[in-house]
């Protein structure tokens, strides 16, 4: 051993082109923000009154529930229809078919007008003998108030989208892996359940992070059913005091927020299901930051100079 | 509970029946016949090896054994029991698929490619099966786990996932996820074969070892000195047919066959 060589201290090298980029960007966005924010017009003012509004945050919170509840219903029933077409039965198999061509082929709008207008279909929902006498019946529109009938426009339409996704899961998964699970003696229940979906997820979870956020802007759509969420929350009150812009900008500003927050925590999810998959994970942002501070704390030149080992790429196990 | 006992039971007399028979069996996929009347026996406490040249069906055969592929006809009884098959009266009847899993548990397989979990570490691997098919609690299977990876020689690497281990490692892993099941009969197809040249020796080592102990085994292999050496019967394989069987020291130093002689002439 002769020691270590010298830690090489070259100047880097100069990127003009991305400087010069930059200064453009930069002016641009200054300009826009101007527009923006100097413009009375936008009534920042209002915005920022109706911002925490009560009904606007009444709205909020349907818009979430209506969110996460066509999500469930959208992953349950994907999976399902997943399995029902990758069934060797038949029937199950078509039926699937036929439930994802009607919900993937038609307007979620149209769906959810359709279900908005159950009650003039059918008036009576009943209970009993197909075709025969029924032991209980209701009415319609008390059994499917305006909430139920946008979660099951919304959840039915995501669930078709959901089987096609969870069915690319499901086929990604190698083959040996259900041949290995059988060979140990697990029921096909089982191999599905503990072996194939788990593996299915890493497959399954990006498109579905992409989904939710697409469903969080769909809910919009529930306002022909004059469902009070967060967009006809907004719409309610201009129509009463004409404040459109700042409304619409309350609006977007919430959806913009809620949309952040799921990107964050599809990143952290999709990390979970990496497991196994990838020998080291990614840093989380966090980690990112840490060694990004770390190395700051370090003297500048050293930490340009010197390659930062691995950088906090986190071991398993 | 009970017509899962009765399913494994079977009609050949107890006791002193081979722990595989075979009696012509075939198996096509489609038009194409790829076992073509396969008869032979594989007793207890056997080291049973199957060579031939590739596509002659070998692993179709390995296959039949479990069930993970249905044979078209003939007969297959593992420890006396029909494989896949219950026979009532003249009638053959299809059991469910419960009863199949039933009796796969007693016959543990390990694979060319290993085929381990790979969302769950090697502890998790083993324990799956014992604690879903077997009911086990999680602590005794946990504690099972630790000791068989002990015994193939990787007791430090419980908490690996399999992407975190050599081959020759993970199929060590595999094979002890298959032994936590307890199983009667092992069946290996080719499991050095995807290994490099360094690593077969070690995965090697546990099947000798397992051998000693008594395990009766099914092996699929182009290791000629593993064959020779722990072998006690030897089956030569080729175009869907057994061409010659024996000892395994016999056929493979004295082959009678020209096709055997051919073969092994490759790959000695
Ligand atoms: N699922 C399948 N569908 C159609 N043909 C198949 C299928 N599985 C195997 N075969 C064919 O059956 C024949 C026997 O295959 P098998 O895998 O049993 O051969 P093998 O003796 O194990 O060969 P190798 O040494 O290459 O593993 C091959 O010709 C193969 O193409
Ligand atoms: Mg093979």
């Amino acid at each position: 051993m002769t020691g270590r060589p010298e830690a090489i201290k070259a100047v880097p090298v100069r990127h003009p082109g991305r400087w010069a980029g930059a200064v453009v960007v930069a002016v641009l966005v200054a300009m826009l923000l101007h527009a923006f924010l100097y413009n009375p017009r936008f009534k920042w003012d209002v915005v920022g009154q109706y911002l925490f509004d009560d009904s606007i945050l009444r709205g909020l919170l349907v818009t979430l529930e209506l969110t996460a509840l066509s999500m469930v219903m959208g992953v349950v029933g994907g999976v399902l229809l997943a399995v029902m077409r990758l069934s060797r039965n038949r029937l199950l198999a078509a039926a699937a078919w036929l439930f994802i061509w009607v919900f993937r082929g038609t307007p979620v709008l149209v769906q959810l007008v359709f279900w908005g207008f159950l009650g003039a279909l059918w008036p009576k929902l009943s209970i009993g003998v197909p075709f025969g006498p029924a032991f209980w019946s209701e009415n319609t529109n008390t059994l499917i108030p305006t909430f139920t009938a946008a979660l099951l426009g919304l959840g039915l339409n995501e669930a078709a989208y959901m089987a096609e996704i969870v069915r690319a899961g499901i086929t990604s998964v190698d083959e040996g892996q259900t041949e290995a699970a059988h060979a140990l003696g697990m029921s096909r229940f089982q191999t599905m359940w503990r072996i194939v979906l788990p593996q299915a997820m890493r497959v399954i979870i990006p498109p579905t992070g992409n989904e939710t956020i697409s469903m969080l802007k769909t809910t919009s759509l529930v306002s022909v059913l004059a469902l009070e969420e967060l967009f006809q929350a907004g719409q309610l009150i201009y129509s009463r005091n004409y404040q459109n812009i700042p409304l619409l900008i309350v609006v977007s500003l919430w959806y913009l927020f809620l949309t952040s927050i799921l990107t964050v925590g599809q990143y952290y999810i999709e990390r979970h299901y990496a497991r196994g998959a990838n020998r080291t994970l990614p840093p989380t942002p966090v980690q990112r930051i840490r060694t990004l501070l770390s190395s700051a704390r370090r003297s500048p030149a050293a930490a340009g100079a010197e390659p930062v080992p691995a950088s906090g790429g986190e071991e398993l196990s | 509970m009970t017509d899962m006992a009765k399913a494994s039971e079977g009609t050949a007399p107890a006791a002193d029946h081979p722990m595989v028979r075979a009696e012509g069996v075939h198996k096509s996929y489609g038009p194409v016949e790829v076992l073509k009347g396969i008869d032979l026996e594989v007793k207890r406490g056997e080291v049973f090896c199957l060579i031939g040249p590739s596509g002659s069906g070998k692993s179709t055969f390995l296959r039949c054994i479990n069930h993970l592929e249905k044979i078209n006809a003939g007969r297959l009884w593992v420890d006396g029991g029909l494989v896949g098959y219950q026979q009532r009266g003249d009638k053959l009847h299809e059991l469910k698929d419960r009863e199949v899993a039933f009796q796969r548990r007693d016959i543990g397989m390990v694979f060319q490619r290993f085929n381990l979990f790979p969302h769950m570490t090697a502890v998790e691997n083993i324990m799956e099966a014992p604690v879903r098919v077997k009911g086990r609690s999680k602590a005794e299977a946990r504690e099972q786990a630790a000791q068989l990876l002990e015994r193939v020689g990787l007791g430090d690497k419980g908490g690996n996932y399999p992407s975190q281990l050599s081959g020759g490692q993970q199929q060590r892993v595999a094979i002890a996820r298959a032994l936590a099941m307890e199983p009667k009969l092992m069946l290996f197809d080719e499991p050095t074969s995807a290994l490099d040249p360094e690593l077969v020796g070690d995965v090697l080592d546990v099947m000798r070892q397992l051998a000693e102990e008594g395990m009766t085994m099914v092996v699929v292999t182009h290791e000629m000195g593993f064959a020779r050496e722990v072998g006690d019967a030897l089956v030569f394989m080729d175009g869907g047919v057994v061409v010659e069987s024996g000892h395994p020291r016999d056929v493979l130093t004295n082959p009678q066959h020209d096709r055997t002689k051919a073969f092994l002439s490759k790959v000695l």
